[in-house]
């Protein structure tokens, strides 16, 4: 049977437009249950036990369960529950939940994937016995709630089995009870199951009255939509996404197109939370404010300091939110003072998001726990927004429980690799066949060696190097041929695009690909024959490419060497192996390479970094190491780069619309401002209106007495810079492909395959250039390139902060019980604080100078003209060389701090020589 | 009033994620929308068909054979019929209203290609001299216009008695979720994105007449999209066939074609 439907709609113009489609109503479409004998579904169809048992208290009869819409997106963490089973999930709240919030609708539809959950997609729109027409007057609300118990009623008539539909519309429960249908508000029928766990998740929409000390007037409603839309329009508000401040709970601002708004204080702040769409007025200009430079983290003091010296900026308040961000957090519970009170603050551990109200029967065990919470809603009359709870995570402090708690933070797939995809894998005793040998180019009797940190296993690159007859070299890559077993569209592949890198924290590694391959059948160990695609180059002796080749090839490396083994078979004279000379010709070569980068206007950055040696058996940290910098990194480094900028140019002018490709823009010269000033205080000039010129004034900004303080500066650098991103070049502008950092017109990457997904891709992309293999539809589809780079980036970002969170963690594991005395250098010189960088951890502190003690005066004055602190003679500036005492702060179980008390210079009455003096309070930043 | 009604095949899926992603119409990848059609719909023409494919309806008039009219007279083909196209649409066909313009690029790309492919049916050797006018009038457009088209016309080729070698048919596919292809595409599913392939074949000796891509396809797909558009066009065929007999069983025939 067809029906129309018909709608009217107006289009960008304001034309109005009638649309008319099609809408066929079907008899076959089955009811998924093993109680039917009348429709003609396969078995494995049918997903509805044929006797489902009642699991709740609240209804006797066995029954199929139906939810609604608002039931669905309120309740989505209690539907999560295994508990709840044998459910029919309607197209029609398919519909309007995919509508209204497309997180809810991804995890609706994980729970109709789910077997053991039993639970059905009833098209109901389109059987016809279930469509309902709408009436006139009707609104799309009430005939879509209509449509749900019309779908409920037909199941119960079809299989005289009861169905239960789940509502907290009173109204809506009220009509089908009149249909004769059982309804029930969800949080009733979920109190009468026997689960601990599904009453827990239940949202806390349903709690009534707050409870005094909850109660607040800070708050003002927020504008109606329908005011908020009309301001917009007039100009008067202004739409934006929402950043709390990470040093300031009371502050935040708001990014719109031209500018950014600045809000402070709770009553501006008005319960948004970061990551949301907020709408905000601007005040007007005699009521701007600065950026306040203090740190505050406690929610609990209203009084915000502002800034008197610096820039007053647009200053406003939010009137409305538009789209919440509600997502889990990681955090603990501050167990309610009042024994046997179910309601409990929960703390999370990202400090820019506020405390939330809980209700759990569990307290006790939880307390010392690490527990995951979502946000449901903050009314306007609470201090804190609602919540319920999701799962517990382990125990607090527990190495294991923390590094969960990181990569959870962090979006880190970290799950085992299902069985689909280990299906996927080549044998164990996989050998290299005949007809695929003789596809490649034999490389096996050219030297060739790979260079690696030590106790790398997952070697993806090799290189070599020699003299040609004519006086010329010929160097080589030689990359891991990873996309040779990563067929595409494989399940494998699927994984390996979704987790898009391997994560390297401090002591584990998060594969990409499963082990097999990483560390074993694509990882060029010595001495074994393995697959590769070369690139092969043909170099003048001043280091000029003369002729590019790439090719599939076979080879075998001659030897696994570590940075130090290598550097050392450079520099011994006495060693003329194979070898050894091909080292030393790729090193003079690489010398010439990196000089001519710098020469173009790359730049040299530095980031302090160090590594732990870590007890194998208990894992906890032994020592810290910083990296040594030796001449062979960078000998890779340059081959390395000389492959992604000729594969990158190779592929963009194969595929000009779907490669891709690597850019780094360059930063906004505001970015540059504090580098500068800093700079300018030690009489330095920094140039940066090009890469050049900051190049060159970095290398011209020495001091003989303080070699760190160059390297300081490229750390300073390093803050100022903006991502580098991947991108398809079909769906970016030309002049957008330059690559900042390095100064090259066209970058990507192709030496690692075995960690990084983009690689895989490029490999995929210059076989195809090559012949070597065939192309397939995603691959050239811009679109989907692009989608999946919108991935690369996202994990590429949080691989690199779970990174940094880890070496975090550990410093803490090592600082247990210990106190050190340690030189650092200032960094910034803010209004109440110092930022202290140690550069033997390589860690950042702050050493608040401001007394919070009323008695004792900080002894400090801080000047804003060239921002330095002083107290009596001793002036701190930028850069300053200072000695600190570091111990771990564990008086907070969940941001443990490594607490900095100045030590060096001396300043009476604040620095502390022995235990006992006043102890200024201190945070450390990174946490 | 004469209508034939598509017996929608009895078909395997029955994923109802996967109907609810393709479409909302609810169709079966490989189900034709529901045709109607009428043979001898306009009494002043020498033949005319009237064609519904789902919403989308083109009326098409045939004129001819006859002496080629004056202003034609350079195009008088001393061995063969002249064949005069024309293609185009009611200004209500579409969602918004527009005034029709002469010389339409679009309505000119598609009269070449209905000219394409009725060439290779009609028999015009055995009419030399002589001039064959098919006008088509959309009169909805709803995706597979150029199918509507042409099975209208060849329809309407029929009912004026124009000698034809066989049937012309066209069908439409395209990919969902860029791996399922489907058949038969309507407008909602063109703007889906996705590229959308047209054939116009000869179903009894299974050549093809005419082909059109929208967008470029990968050549892994190609093949079995060109085959679910071939199906699409035997599936048509055979319910145009039909119209064809049980029009002809109505009206009567003198060798009693289609009473048997």
């Amino acid at each position: 049977m067809l029906k129309q439907k018909t709608f009217f709609r107006t289009n960008k113009k304001g034309d109005i437009l009638k649309v008319v489609r099609e809408h066929y109503l079907r008899e076959d479409i089955w009811c998924g249950s093993r109680a039917c004998g009348v429709c003609k579904a396969k078995d494995n169809e049918k997903v509805l036990d044929a006797k489902p048992k009642s699991k709740s208290a609240a209804v006797g009869e066995d029954h199929y369960i139906f939810l609604d819409t608002n039931a669905i997106l309120d309740q989505i963490d209690a539907l999560e529950d295994p508990h709840l089973t044998n459910l029919v999930i309607l197209q029609t709240v398919m519909e309007e939940v995919k509508h209204r919030s497309s997180a809810a609708y991804k995890r609706l539809h994980e729970v109709t994937l789910d077997k053991s959950r039993k639970c059905y997609v009833f098209v109901n729109e389109h059987r016809f016995e279930t469509f309902v027409e709408r009436k006139q007057g009707e609104t799309t609300n009430d005939r879509n709630d209509r449509a749900i118990r019309v779908a409920a009623l037909w199941y119960q008539n079809h299989l005289h089995i009861k169905s239960v539909l789940l509502t907290d519309d009173a109204e809506n429960r009220r009509k089908a009870q009149e249909m004769g249908l059982i309804a029930k508000p969800l949080s009733e029928y979920a109190e009468g199951t026997d689960s601990p766990t599904l009453c827990e998740r239940l949202s806390s929409k349903r709690w009534g009255e707050l409870r005094d000390e909850d109660q607040t007037k800070a708050y003002t409603p927020h504008l109606p939509m329908s005011a908020i839309q009309a301001g917009i329009k007039a100009g008067k508000l202004f739409k934006g996404p929402y950043f709390a401040s990470r040093d300031n709970c009371l502050e935040a601002t708001v990014k719109l197109d031209k500018r950014d708004v600045l809000l402070q204080g709770k009553a501006s702040l008005n319960r948004a939370i970061d990551g949301d769409t907020v709408v905000v007025e601007i005040l007007p200009e005699s009521e701007w404010k600065a950026p306040s430079n203090l740190v505050v983290t406690s929610e609990d003091t209203d009084d915000v300091l502002e800034d008197a010296s610096a820039e007053k900026q647009p200053t406003g308040r939010v009137v409305g939110i538009i789209n919440r961000k509600f997502q889990q957090f990681c955090g603990i519970l501050q167990v309610s003072p009042v024994a046997g009170h179910t309601r409990h603050l929960f703390v999370p551990a990202k400090r820019h998001i506020p405390k939330i109200r809980i209700e759990t029967r569990q307290s006790e065990r939880l307390a010392d726990q690490r527990i995951v919470v979502a946000i449901d809603g903050w009314p306007v009359e609470s201090k804190y927004p609602q919540g319920h709870f999701v799962r517990a995570l382990g125990k607090i402090g527990d190495q294991e429980t923390e590094n969960e708690v990181l990569l959870l933070e962090h979006d880190i797939p970290c799950y085992k690799f299902s069985e689909a995809v280990l299906a996927d894998l080549p044998d164990n005793d996989w050998t290299i066949s005949d007809e695929e040998l003789a596809k490649r180019q034999n490389l096996k009797n050219i030297v060739i060696c790979s260079v690696d940190p030590p106790g790398c296993t997952d070697i993806d690159d090799a290189l070599h190097c020699f003299e040609l007859p004519n006086g010329n070299y010929e160097a080589g890559v030689h990359i891991a041929d990873v996309s040779h077993f990563i067929r595409p569209g494989t399940n494998i592949d699927k994984e390996a695009a979704h987790r898009a890198t391997t994560v390297y924290l401090t002591d584990q590694r998060i594969d990409m690909v499963p082990d097999l391959l990483s560390s074993n059948l694509c990882s060029l160990r010595g001495g074994e024959e393995r697959l590769a695609f070369s690139c092969v180059w043909e170099l003048s002796p001043q280091a000029e490419i003369i002729s590019t080749r790439y090719h599939k090839s076979v080879i075998k490396s001659a030897a696994a060497l570590t940075y130090g083994e290598a550097q050392a078979k450079i520099e011994d004279d006495t060693d003329q192996t194979a070898v050894a000379t091909s080292l030393r010709c790729l090193y003079k070569l690489a010398k010439i390479l990196k000089q001519r980068r710098i020469d173009n206007g790359a730049l040299t950055l530095a980031s302090p970094e160090i590594r732990f040696r870590i007890d194998p058996k208990t894992k906890e940290p032994l020592e810290v190491v910083a990296k040594p910098l030796l001449g062979t990194m960078s000998m890779v480094e340059e081959f390395m780069l000389l492959a992604n900028v000729s594969v990158a140019e190779k592929i963009l002018l194969e595929f000009p619309e779907c490669a891709l490709l690597r850019r780094h823009p360059e930063p906004p010269p505001m970015n540059f401002d504090p580098l500068i000033k800093a700079a300018g205080h030690q009489g330095f000039n920094i140039d940066a209106s090009t890469g050049k010129n900051l190049s060159l004034s970095l290398d011209n900004a020495v001091k003989e007495n303080d070699p760190y303080f160059n390297t300081m500066l490229r750390i300073l650098t390093t803050r100022c810079m903006q991502q580098a991103l991947y991108f398809s070049s079909g769906m970016t502008q030309k002049e957008m492909f330059f690559h900042y950092g390095l100064a090259a017109p066209i970058y990507t990457h192709f030496t690692s395959p075995i960690r990084r997904y983009s690689d895989v891709i490029v490999h995929r992309l210059l076989a195809a250039c090559i012949g070597a293999d065939v192309t397939y539809s995603d691959l050239l589809d811009k679109r989907k390139t692009d989608d999946l780079c919108g991935n690369l980036n996202y994990r590429k970002r949080m691989a690199q902060y779970a990174a940094r969170a880890s070496v975090m963690l550990h410093t803490h594991l090592f600082f247990r019980n210990k106190t050190e005395l340690e030189e650092g250098y200032i960094l910034f010189v803010k209004k109440n604080a110092l930022q202290i960088l140690i550069p033997k951890y390589g860690l950042e502190g702050t050493v608040i100078l401001s007394s919070k003690d009323k008695n004792k005066p900080s002894p400090f004055e801080y000047n804003s003209d060239n921002h330095t602190q002083s107290a009596g003679d001793v002036v701190f500036h930028s850069f300053d060389r200072v000695v600190v005492q570091m111990s771990l702060d564990r008086s907070n179980v969940q941001h443990e701090k490594l607490q900095l008390k100045l030590v060096e210079p001396e300043v009476p009455g604040f620095s502390i020589t022995t235990e006992g003096e006043l102890v200024p309070a201190v945070e450390d930043t990174c946490g | 009033m004469l209508f034939v009604f598509l017996k929608r095949n009895e078909l395997e899926l029955n994923d109802a994620l996967f109907l609810q992603s393709t479409g909302t119409c609810c169709r079966k990848p490989n189900e034709l929308r529901i045709v109607r059609c009428k043979l001898g719909a306009v009494p002043h023409a020498d033949g005319s068909s009237y064609l519904e494919l789902g919403n989308t309806k083109v009326l098409v008039s045939v004129f001819g054979p006859y002496e080629v009219r004056s202003n034609h007279r350079s195009k008088i083909m001393s061995e063969s019929a002249f064949i005069n196209c024309q293609y185009s649409m009611a200004p209500f066909s579409k969602q918004d209203r527009r005034t029709p313009r002469p010389r339409d690029k679009k309505n000119m790309e598609m009269t070449i290609n209905l000219h394409q492919a009725l060439k290779s049916v009609i028999r015009a050797e055995l009419l030399p001299r002589t001039q064959i006018d098919v006008m088509v009038e959309v009169l909805t457009a709803d995706g597979g216009n150029y199918c509507a088209a042409l099975n209208a016309s060849t329809l309407a080729l029929i009912d004026a008695g124009v000698p034809l070698r066989e049937y012309v048919i066209a069908c439409t596919a395209s990919l969902a979720k860029g791996e399922v292809p489907m058949v038969d595409i309507s407008h909602l599913e063109e703007t889906l994105g996705g590229p959308c392939l047209t054939v116009a074949m000869l179903p009894t000796s299974k050549q093809i007449a005419f082909t059109e891509m929208s967008q470029r396809f990968h050549v892994d797909h190609l093949e079995k999209v060109m085959a679910t558009a071939q199906k699409g066009c035997e599936d048509m065929y055979k319910i145009i066939n039909n119209a064809v007999r049980l029009y002809f069983k109505e009206i009567g025939f003198p060798n009693n074609f289609g009473q048997e």
